[in-house]
């Protein structure tokens, strides 16, 4: 499939017309409004983050994806989970692990370090990963995710299983080393990977031309022998289109794509920076002009103009009803759980032993050994 | 049964692994149509072919962790590093993601990653060192490292076998200069046991790998030359450490020497020192004594790599020391 020829100028908020959706992706309606669903649900969550966060609540920092959502969204959506397709996100992915099943009240309970949270208070935020549900918990380390998605694939490739897997990376990790041997040795083996490079125009503080020369992050395909797609990232349906022809590609032996997504970060690395690096503006344009859910509920409510069978207001209110009281279910549930019992961060080191022996200065294991199983809905091999 | 090297016996494993799991497979530079630097996976792409024999590009990260992408899935990848120098540059791959994955996210990570290791072969500082100490600081990894041929199997199918990441380093010294008759059957080595190499209760050596083998012959003299009985220890496994025989030794002994081909500042005899000092304080009459190679990067040139790396002659006279003391 041609890629997009257009380099976006994206800091000055231009929407080429080229990388915007033509169609409708070919989704039922079940499925446009299940988009709409997830990107609400993503943002209102992060929202309710922020008020725990400020009530210190959250043990850590705070990441937000906020104006990102369509690119998270769209992307994962073109997977196909009845497949046992897996993706690993990024720190601003947390709408593609709820389109495969995360749970917002895991994502509270990782936030506030529970005891009951998936990783059971040992890793941060969005850092987890359920392998039933097709998502593999990333590390802080940008650029790792590739190679072991490489592997993932390539173990799909041996197998000779029908299944697909993505990874994300922001503009700055396609400047690391893992990025280029990752993404290098899944093209020798025509791994069924997509690799999503999520382009929001900032790593921490370093605006993308101190990121790279290239002229645009897309072109890095050519010299990797692989495809290449461009979409705009803040149009949810350009999104998956661009990534399910990606995914398709994959899945019928066309190897790796390199999907560009071109996006907008409004708020800061984390919630504690100030943005006083971005010039003047910049963030409102964005926001007041291409906010995805913005233009994705117009879109809905303008496909319905003329009784066309499209949506109305009242649906799209009662989707964002149906977030919220999903959010405070979440919350409560997360704010009744347990702290983690401290001897249980001696266990699940190695398989065998399942725990080490505690310093002499402390107590010693309890109960923790006989509880370290994992719960059965967590997958482990062959899935 | 004819005797099999140190480098057949590695071989002879990986061929009866891929026989007996198809999830199986080998990764690696150069080590299927040219059947790796050294030959250890020879023969192996032949008989499975290049799909369980990946010949990849110039990148380790990439190896070790496609390696972990595929162990997640079932897999049970054996990575080669065609040095083990070059396993620094997957040192990242390794310590932060494959060695955490068990325990953040409950993933399971079951793969080796092996290579040739060690001096005393006119390798220079990049073809010729000992990585362990790198690793040993890093919870969620085990290594191992064989002195024997048989134990160079044994450990390499207990380490495909383990359910976690085994760093199985294997010395090209004794590649092709050390033979055994292979033990019949499904020779495994349990992880995380040492050996007792020879018996001996005047003065104990704690050693690994080809210095083993200088421990031995220095063993020899000493029984010989002064009448003293020497016991080696063979650890096999240093991570996780086997506590039980090395305080065993020290109270049959009470006088340690550790001996190691790596460097001594931060190497594994200051661990173990440091366990015996905690656990078996009150079972020593010596003080615990090293012979390790200098604080340098190992040189190339015959006399610079013979008098930085420790020879038998070095571990007799430490020997010698700690009977006196």
């Amino acid at each position: 499939m041609a890629r997009s020829s257009t380099a976006a100028s994206r800091l000055a908020n231009a929407r080429p017309d080229s990388l915007r959706s033509a169609g409708d992706g070919s989704l039922s309606r079940e499925q446009k409004l299940e988009l709409y669903y997830y990107m609400r649900l993503t943002r209102s969550l992060e929202e309710r983050l922020v008020n725990l966060y400020r009530q210190t609540k959250v043990v850590g920092g705070l990441f937000r994806s906020l104006g990102q959502e369509a690119d998270a969204e769209g992307s994962a959506y073109a997977l196909d989970r009845s497949k046992g397709d897996v993706l690993s996100p990024l720190i601003r992915n947390l709408g593609s692990m709820l389109v495969q099943g995360a749970k917002p009240n895991e994502i509270i309970k990782q936030y506030m370090a529970k005891g009951d949270s998936p990783t059971r208070g040992r890793e941060l935020n969005i850092h987890y990963g359920d392998l039933v549900r097709g998502f593999i918990g990333q590390i802080s380390h940008l650029g790792d995710m590739v190679p072991v998605m490489a592997g993932v694939t390539l173990s799909f490739k041996m197998r000779k299983q029908d299944r697909v897997g993505l990874v994300y990376v922001g503009d700055g990790a396609t400047s690391t080393g893992a990025f280029h041997e990752g993404i290098n040795f899944a093209a020798v083996q025509r791994c069924p990977l997509v690799v999503v490079v999520e382009n929001n125009g900032y790593a921490y503080s370093t605006p993308l031309k101190k990121q790279t020369a290239a002229k645009q992050l897309v072109d890095k395909a050519i010299g990797y022998g692989i495809a290449g797609e461009q979409a705009d990232g803040n149009d949810v349906i350009a999104t998956y289109e661009a990534t399910k022809r990606a995914v398709d590609r994959a899945r019928a032996g066309g190897g790796v794509t390199l999907v560009e997504l071109i996006t907008y970060r409004r708020k800061g690395h984390a919630e504690h920076d100030n943005q006083s690096y971005v010039p003047p503006g910049e963030i409102d344009r964005w926001a007041s002009e291409n906010d995805p859910i913005d233009r994705y509920a117009k879109r809905l409510l303008s496909e319905g103009e003329g009784g066309g069978g499209g949506f109305d207001q009242s649906q799209l209110a009662a989707t964002d009803k149906r977030v919220l009281e999903e959010i405070d279910r979440a919350t409560d549930e997360a704010e009744a759980s347990p702290m983690p019992d401290p001897t249980d961060a001696l266990v699940g080191i190695y398989a065998d032993p399942p725990a080490i022996a505690p310093l002499w200065f402390r107590q010693g294991i309890k109960s923790a050994v006989d509880v370290h199983e994992r719960p059965s809905s967590w997958g482990t091999h062959d899935v | 049964m004819s005797e099999v090297t140190y480098l057949e016996a590695i071989r002879e494993a990986l061929f009866e692994e891929m026989d007996r799991d198809e999830n199986v497979f080998c990764l690696g530079e150069d080590i299927g149509a040219y059947g790796g630097a050294f030959k250890v996976t020879e023969g192996l792409m032949a008989k499975y072919g290049e799909e369980r024999v990946i010949d990849t590009p110039i990148s380790e990260a990439a190896i070790i962790g496609a390696a972990a992408g595929a162990a997640h899935m079932g897999m049970r990848p054996v990575c080669e590093m065609q040095f083990i120098d070059f396993i620094s540059t997957g040192y990242d791959m390794l310590t932060n993601y494959v060695a955490t994955a068990r325990y953040r996210s409950m993933l399971p990570c079951p793969m080796v990653v092996r290579g040739p290791s060690g001096g005393y072969v006119r390798g220079g500082p990049f073809h010729s060192q000992n990585p362990e100490a790198a690793f040993l600081h890093t919870p969620g990894l085990k290594i191992v490292y064989p002195a024997t041929a048989s134990d160079a199997k044994g450990l390499l199918k207990s380490a495909i076998r383990d359910e976690d990441c085994v760093l199985y380093f294997e010395h090209k010294y004794l590649y092709r200069r050390i033979k055994e008759q292979m033990p019949d059957g499904d020779h495994l080595t349990p992880i995380g046991k040492a050996r007792i190499a020879r018996e001996g209760k005047d003065v104990s050596i704690i050693t690994y790998a080809a210095t083993v083998w200088k421990a031995l012959e220095a063993a020899e003299q000493l029984e010989k030359e002064d009448g003293l009985s020497v016991e080696v220890i063979d650890l096999r496994t240093i991570l996780p450490m086997d506590d039980e025989a090395i305080i065993a030794t020290v109270k049959k002994t009470n006088r340690v020497l550790i001996v190691h081909e790596d460097t001594r500042t931060g190497g594994v005899a200051g661990e173990i020192t440091a366990r015996i000092n905690e656990n078996a304080f009150e079972w020593l009459d010596a003080p615990v004594l090293r012979v390790t190679a200098a604080d340098v990067p190992l040189p190339y040139s015959p006399p610079l790599e013979d008098y930085v790396l420790p020879q038998t002659s070095d571990i007799v006279l430490g020997l010698r020391k700690l009977a006196a003391y």
